[in-house]
């Protein structure tokens, strides 16, 4: 299924190539590519497409303890574009020569990654707003730089996506709200969920520019336009004030606000917590992985009689 | 991977084109897969229609469209190239006059 090395692109095709990326113009499936690009696009879109797969599983957890019958309706609305946007981006990576199922089998053997996020459990109600509002939020900026990377499909699954988006992080944001504004066992209840979910967050963006193999390339070929710092510190100036406009404190006292560049400079993240929860030894990787699998073996048998049921009626019409 | 997975491969790729409210024409707006058609075209709607976005949806087998491809992109649209005259802008209006 790996394509061919990169060794046999022609560098004048590559030249050609990036000086097409040079002036902006988008990258589409018939294209030609040298492979690494193909290669890296394949590793990152399905990375994302299993992200927002995966990422139905900590939410769906609450659907049925939602407080309220609205509260309920928009947990299940959201949870089914998770399902949508997974299905954009894997219908995006498909036009790169892959099959979706041959992802999917790399999803459920373990072999292929996803935001390490969704390794972590969401213990209280608190939690679903502080999905929407960190993760959702955290994911709008990295989602709106994606649209406009050079690769066409990409680019264009980012921008449906995005639209859909503001929708989460709004009903994520109105749940801290509301909790905030609540009694005091609320407020803490709120402020436990964003001790919890910040520097997980944080490390939504990836490792610093300096230890990030793939980011060198993934810019060059304007795959990625801002950097992972860039992308992260953008978020923390967006949210200090969403969180101060709902009395809330975020878990780091050592935060400071840099006059000159207008940034919020935060403390050094934990990336042996990082690095771990990457590998697979965060609070919930197995049990996501378990989840999956069982979600795909119990529905075996729907894809095999959609199977049958097509059969027969081209049968049907054929002898008719 | 499980038993239940031998033999059960993707279903059909297919099309989606989507045609927004007010008139536009369908557009491309990805695709889905599906056993058949009348399952195709409620996966589409499920996936690309889930906030009146269509008035009306296509889908077609993804085997079935044929495109030009990007070798073409001269010499096939070349006949397009040098013919000023198909535009407004070639003819020429006395000064003054404003009714163009």
């Amino acid at each position: 299924m790996t394509p061919a090395p990169a060794s046999t692109d022609d560098p004048k095709r590559v030249a050609e190539f990036e000086a097409r990326i040079a002036r902006g113009e988008t990258i589409e499936p018939k294209d030609w590519m040298p492979e690494k690009y193909r290669r890296q696009l394949i590793r990152m879109m399905s990375q994302h497409a299993h992200s927002e797969v995966v990422g139905m599983l900590p939410e769906g957890n609450w659907i049925t303890r939602a407080p309220s019958l609205r509260r309920k309706m928009s947990l299940m609305a959201k949870v089914q574009d998770e399902a949508g946007h997974g299905l954009y981006i894997y219908c995006g990576t498909e036009t790169l020569g892959v099959d979706r199922h041959d992802l999917v089998l790399q999803l459920l053997s373990g072999t292929a990654k996803y935001s390490s996020i969704f390794n972590y459990p969401t213990l209280t109600w608190a939690d679903i707003g502080a999905v929407g509002w960190l993760v959702d939020g955290a994911a709008i900026v990295n989602q709106t730089m994606l649209a406009k990377a050079s690769y066409g499909p990409y680019a264009r699954a980012m921008v449906r996506i995005c639209k859909e988006e503001n929708f989460h992080k709004r009903q994520g944001y109105e749940i801290m709200a509301t909790l905030a504004a609540g009694t005091p066992e609320q407020h803490a209840m709120a402020q436990d969920a964003l001790n919890r979910w910040w520097w997980p967050s944080l490390m939504m963006f990836g490792p610093h520019d300096a230890d990030s193999p793939n980011s060198g390339e993934l810019s060059r070929w304007g795959i990625k336009r801002k950097s992972n710092d860039e992308l992260r510190q953008r978020f923390v100036n967006l949210t200090v004030g969403q969180a101060k406009a709902i009395n809330l404190t975020i878990p780091d006292p050592g935060m400071t606000f840099d006059e000159d560049t207008k940034n919020w400079i935060f403390s050094e993240i934990d990336w042996d917590e990082f690095w771990r929860v990457v590998k697979g030894d965060g609070p919930c990787n197995r049990e996501r992985l378990a989840a999956r699998r069982k979600a795909h073996d119990d529905g075996a048998w729907v894809r095999a009689a959609a199977e049958a049921y097509a059969e027969k009626q081209a049968r049907a019409s054929s002898a008719a | 991977m499980s038993a239940s997975d031998s033999g059960s491969t993707s279903h059909k790729l297919w099309e989606v084109f989507t045609q927004p409210p007010g008139g536009g024409p369908h557009e491309h707006a990805g695709s889905v897969h599906a056993a058949d058609a009348e399952m195709a075209l409620q996966n589409a709607r499920d996936v690309y229609a889930r906030r009146n976005e269509a008035v009306s949806l296509w889908v077609v087998p993804s085997d079935q469209i044929t495109a030009s491809t990007p070798e073409d992109m001269g010499p096939f649209f070349e006949p397009g190239n040098d013919k000023a005259y198909r535009h407004p802008q070639f003819y020429k209006v006395p000064q003054g006059v404003r009714v163009f």
